[in-house]
Order: structure tokens, then C-alpha cells, then sequence
């Protein structure tokens, strides 16, 4: 009898690590999660493998915040399972959570730090609740301290300091107790552009640094860009689309992602896009999305050369994300020459470039 | 002031405190559990329970809504069985105690209850349990209001316990009611109020030092 149960406590085991495949600290399947009316989750499937940074992007209301608190079973799911580290927690209760929460880091947009607990004491909090003696909390948290660049800081009171070390300190008590995953609730978004860099910085170093895994959930897209691998799109409760980095700005396939990459990408000045006409005029304004091989090689003299007759850059450029260029340039063919046109679209075709014809302006200075 | 009057007014003294210090006391280790568990039981709290919630918070309006005039003679019954006896100072405590008790609790309830959500989730997003988070939670972060609160409450006691006269208590309100107002001895009365002023301003004082050395919120 005793037998037979541990043999099938193993099964269920090795069903488990095997579904949540090997190397993913996080799964989710079809999670619903509902607020009255509103599905604030509506069927997210997510995976988040062993060491990636994968940035969980979405616009306010999106459902995001109810996706990564279903992690830590702060939420819980109406349906649907969550996976960590192979074991299923959704339906696991208050006091089976806690021991599993500790293998998870968190860190808030407003910090969340203790104000009555100097820095020192708040970074050794997660050991405090593990029960680990003072003289290793203390010895932890000054490693960490260091890590996070605050060691002249750890007798300071959390009101004395900046917002960057705030964060800074949050950083460092996530992973006081050493997690298997990092949540990121818009750890920046409180903080202004520098502190944010150097915020998102420090988080790559420990990702690398530490092989530690890290979802962060954010509105911004510069944040993605500066330091997910994956990238995944949550619109109205659902994933709309997800894939590296790099592709995902290169080729943007849903409209969220299109709006929410708008802030970081060239666009058509306003100034030329108001004089768009949809009839065919003097000169034909083009968008090119290019990325990887395309935009790598000398695309604009290939064309000069291939393609006979003047065209004008308006807008544009290469961005580098995760080692890949990605671009969008905005050129402008003069003429009515219809046949000219459809060489120089042809060319840019044929090296993999997108291409789109915006409209026509007349008159150009 | 004759020295025997001298001398009663030195007792007085010491009755009001102890009066004011031990029912304080025993409010602050009755109210502030009291407090917390009102804010732990109320909707989105760490232990939701409306119905606890709903009947701690009825009786706790019930005995704050008796005037205390009203306790003082009312809760004699209990006085005796606790005391043994239903005159002098230490039957005072009493009523005193049971009085500040509630009055404790919801000013206690108003200091726990600021305290940022986001905290007591940073708290269990880290595992910790229902005790972590009013021990390193709660607690500490709404210390300095819960220490102001005392404050006003011993300030409140030094009031009630005048009243309490009315029972034998002795202390400084029996003092200038029985020799200041009623034997006309002017001196008494002004002496009794001097004390008092000085007693309210010393526990202000230090209440605010205290608070002023707790406080490490921006």
C-alpha cells in the first residue's frame, strides 16, 4: 500500500516536470480569470523558460498585473493552470503557497519598502520570514547590498533615499532568498528615463549574472527593448502575440503591438504626414521595415545601383536589438514615372524588405 | 496649603497616576489586539471574517456609546468580583480599563488601517504568513500612530479618572471636587489644576518625543 502511493507520487511527478517541459520555470495553460463583468484574463497560455528575461507587454487594463500576481498565487484563476518549476499551484492553499512564494522574487512599482525597517533590515526580510538565523541575514543582505551597489546604505531609512535606490533596495530584498524567478511589477515605471536605465541595467547583470530567470510586466516598450530576449503581447485578457525580440519589432502583427511600438519607432514626421494625398502626385512616399540579413547589407547603395533614377531618404534608421538590426526607413521617389516605381518596390522586395506605399505628396520642397 | 492639605494632594498625585497608568495599560494590551483584529476581519483584511468583524465592531460602539458615568456605576457587579471591592483606586481601574479598552481599540484600528496595501502584499508575495505580516507589517509601520493613540488615550484616562471620584477612587478630580469646590479651599483647586496641566503636557510631551523618534515614514 505504502509502495504503491510512493510509486505513484513519483508518476504524478515525473507527469508533471515532463508537461511543463524541461527548463520552464513558469507555465500557463488557458488561464481565465474574471472581475464581474470584465475577463481580466481570457485564456493566456504563457511559457517562461530557465534563464530568459521575458517582458510581458500590454496597455493598462490589459490584464497583466493579474497574470503575474497568478504566479505567486497572490490571484487566483477562475480556470486554467499555472505551472512552476513543473508543479501545478493554482489550486493550492494560503499555507502551501507561502514555502513556494519564497522561490519567488518580487519587485513593485512603488517599492513596497518597509518604512519603519532600515534598508539592511528590509533586504533581510524574506530570510527573517524563512527563519534563518540574524548573523546569515545579516551577511546576506550586506552581499547584496554590494550587488545592488547600496553598501554605505544599509543603516539608512528607505524615506532617505532616492526612487532609483529604492528600487535598488527592492531588488536586492527579491532576492534575498535566493529565487528561481524574478517578477517585475513596472519596476521602472515610477522612475525617470536615467534611473530606469540603470534600473534595467542592473537587472540584466543579475540576469547573466546569476542565470536567474525574470518576467517583467510593463506599458513601456523601451523597456522590452533594452533588455527582454522574448516578448509577449497581452491585449483584453488574451496573449495577441509573442516571439524574440527583435521580430517581434521588426514585424509587428497585431495592432497593439504596432500602437505600443509607435512611441519607439520612426514615424513619418507629422509635418509630411498631413500633407499625404491618396492620389498618385509628384512624389510617392514608401515605408520600409527592414531587419536581420536585409538590414544588415549596404541596402540604399544596392538600390542606387540596381535601380536607376533619384529617391530621397525622408526618415528613418537601423536600430540594434539583441545583436539583430532592425529598421524603418522612409523614402521618397519623385516622379509619375509608375514603371520606376515599381522597379525601386521590386528591388526592396526581393532583399526581404517590407514595403508600403504611404500615399503621395505634391509639391515638395 | 496646610501641610495636611499638602499631603493629600501629594496621594492625589499618586492615585490619578496610578489610576491613568494602569488602566492605560490594560487598555493597550486589550485594545491593540482589539485594533488589529477589526482591520484583519474587515473586508480585503489578512483574516476576512464579516461576521466576527460585525460583532466585534457592535459591542465595541456599545461600550463606548454608555457614558462613563453610567460604567462607573453599572459595571459595580463586576468591579467587586474582580477587585473584591467596589470602592477606591484600584476598583477605579476597572470601569476605567473597560472604558479605554474600546476606545483604544478603533483609535488603534485608525493607525493599522493606513497602513499601504502594497506593503502587506510585498509581505506575502515573500511567503510570509498571517503572523509575519502583523509582526513585521502592521504593526511596525503603524507604530507611530499607535503610540500617538496611546497618547491621546492617557490624556482621555486623566479625565475619566476624575469622575471616577464618584466611586471613591480618590485622585486629583475627588481632591478638587470634595476640598476645592465644596469647602471652598481656592488654593486646592488652582494646585489640582496646575498638576493636572503639568501631567497632560509631560505625557504630550513625551508622546510626541516618542512618536517623533518611531517615525521614519517621508
Amino acid at each position: 500500500m505504502n509502495q504503491h502511493f510512493t510509486a505513484s507520487v513519483e508518476l504524478a511527478d515525473k507527469v508533471d516536470s515532463r508537461s511543463a517541459g524541461l527548463g520552464d520555470v513558469v507555465r500557463l495553460t488557458e488561464l481565465k480569470r474574471r472581475f464581474g463583468e470584465t475577463a481580466a484574463l481570457d485564456g493566456v497560455s504563457l511559457t517562461v523558460r530557465k534563464g530568459e528575461i521575458l517582458g510581458l507587454i500590454g496597455r493598462s487594463g490589459a490584464g497583466k498585473s493579474t497574470l503575474i500576481r497568478c504566479l505567486n498565487g497572490l490571484e487566483r484563476p477562475d480556470s486554467g493552470q499555472v505551472f512552476i518549476e513543473g508543479r501545478e499551484i493554482s489550486r493550492l492553499g494560503e499555507r502551501e503557497l507561502q514555502p513556494l512564494r519564497r522561490r519567488i522574487g518580487m519587485i513593485f512599482q512603488h517599492f513596497n519598502l518597509l518604512s519603519a525597517k532600515t534598508v539592511e533590515g528590509n533586504v533581510a526580510l524574506p530570510l527573517k520570514i524563512e527563519g534563518r538565523p540574524r548573523a546569515e541575514r545579516r551577511a546576506r543582505a550586506a552581499e547584496l547590498l554590494q550587488l545592488v551597489g547600496l553598501s554605505d546604505k544599509a543603516k539608512a531609512y528607505p524615506s532617505s533615499l532616492s526612487g532609483g535606490q529604492k528600487q535598488r533596495v527592492g531588488i536586492a530584498r527579491a532576492l534575498a532568498a535566493r529565487p528561481a524567478l524574478l517578477l517585475s511589477d513596472e519596476a521602472t515605471s515610477a522612475l525617470d528615463p536615467e534611473t530606469t536605465r540603470s534600473i534595467l541595467a542592473l537587472l540584466r547583470d543579475i540576469n547573466r549574472q546569476l542565470g536567474l530567470t525574470i518576467l517583467l510586466i510593463t506599458h513601456e516598450m523601451e523597456v522590452i527593448r533594452s533588455i527582454a530576449d522574448r516578448v509577449a503581447v497581452i491585449d483584453a485578457g488574451r496573449i495577441v502575440e509573442q516571439g524574440p525580440v527583435w521580430s517581434v519589432f521588426a514585424n509587428p502583427r497585431s495592432e497593439v503591438s504596432r500602437s505600443l511600438l509607435g512611441a519607439i519607432r520612426p514615424e513619418l514626421p507629422a509635418e509630411i504626414q498631413s500633407r499625404l494625398a491618396p492620389a498618385a502626385g509628384e512624389e510617392t512616399i514608401l515605408r520600409i521595415d527592414v531587419a536581420g540579413e536585409a538590414a544588415r547589407g549596404p541596402l540604399l547603395s544596392d538600390l542606387a545601383a540596381a535601380v536607376p533614377g533619384p529617391f530621397r531618404l525622408m526618415h528613418g534608421g537601423i536600430d540594434h536589438i539583441q545583436q539583430q538590426p532592425v529598421g524603418t526607413l522612409f523614402l521618397s521617389v519623385p516622379g509619375a514615372d509608375a514603371n520606376h516605381l515599381a522597379q525601386v518596390i521590386a528591388f526592396l522586395k526581393a532583399r526581404q524588405a517590407r514595403v508600403e506605399v504611404l500615399g503621395h505628396v505634391a509639391g515638395f520642397v | 496649603m496646610s501641610p495636611v492639605l499638602f499631603e493629600l494632594l501629594l496621594r492625589s498625585i499618586w492615585e490619578t497616576i496610578l489610576m491613568t497608568a494602569a488602566s492605560g495599560l490594560i487598555s493597550l494590551v486589550f485594545g491593540l489586539p482589539l485594533g488589529l483584529a477589526l482591520v484583519a476581519t474587515d473586508r480585503g483584511g489578512i483574516a476576512q471574517s464579516l461576521w466576527v468583524n460585525r460583532v466585534l465592531g457592535a459591542v465595541i460602539n456599545g461600550f463606548r456609546s454608555v457614558p462613563f458615568i453610567i460604567l462607573l456605576v453599572a459595571l459595580i457587579p463586576l468591579t467587586r468580583l474582580i477587585v473584591g471591592t467596589s470602592i477606591g483606586t484600584w476598583a477605579a481601574i476597572v470601569p476605567l480599563s473597560i472604558a479605554a479598552t474600546p476606545y483604544y481599540a478603533r483609535i488603534a484600528e485608525v493607525s493599522l488601517r493606513e497602513v499601504d496595501h502594497g506593503l502587506i502584499e510585498a509581505a506575502r508575495a515573500m511567503g510570509g504568513n498571517r503572523w509575519t505580516i502583523i509582526r513585521e507589517v502592521l504593526v511596525p509601520e503603524a507604530l507611530p500612530g499607535i503610540v500617538a493613540g496611546f497618547t491621546v488615550t492617557l490624556v482621555t484616562l486623566i479625565g475619566a479618572s476624575a469622575m471616577a471620584g464618584a466611586i471613591g477612587a480618590g485622585g486629583l478630580g475627588d481632591l478638587a471636587i470634595r476640598y476645592g469646590y465644596q469647602r471652598f479651599e481656592t488654593s486646592v483647586m488652582v494646585a489640582v489644576v496646575i498638576v493636572l496641566i503639568i501631567l497632560v503636557c509631560g505625557i504630550q510631551w513625551a508622546g510626541d518625543r516618542l512618536v517623533a523618534r518611531l517615525d521614519h515614514r517621508a
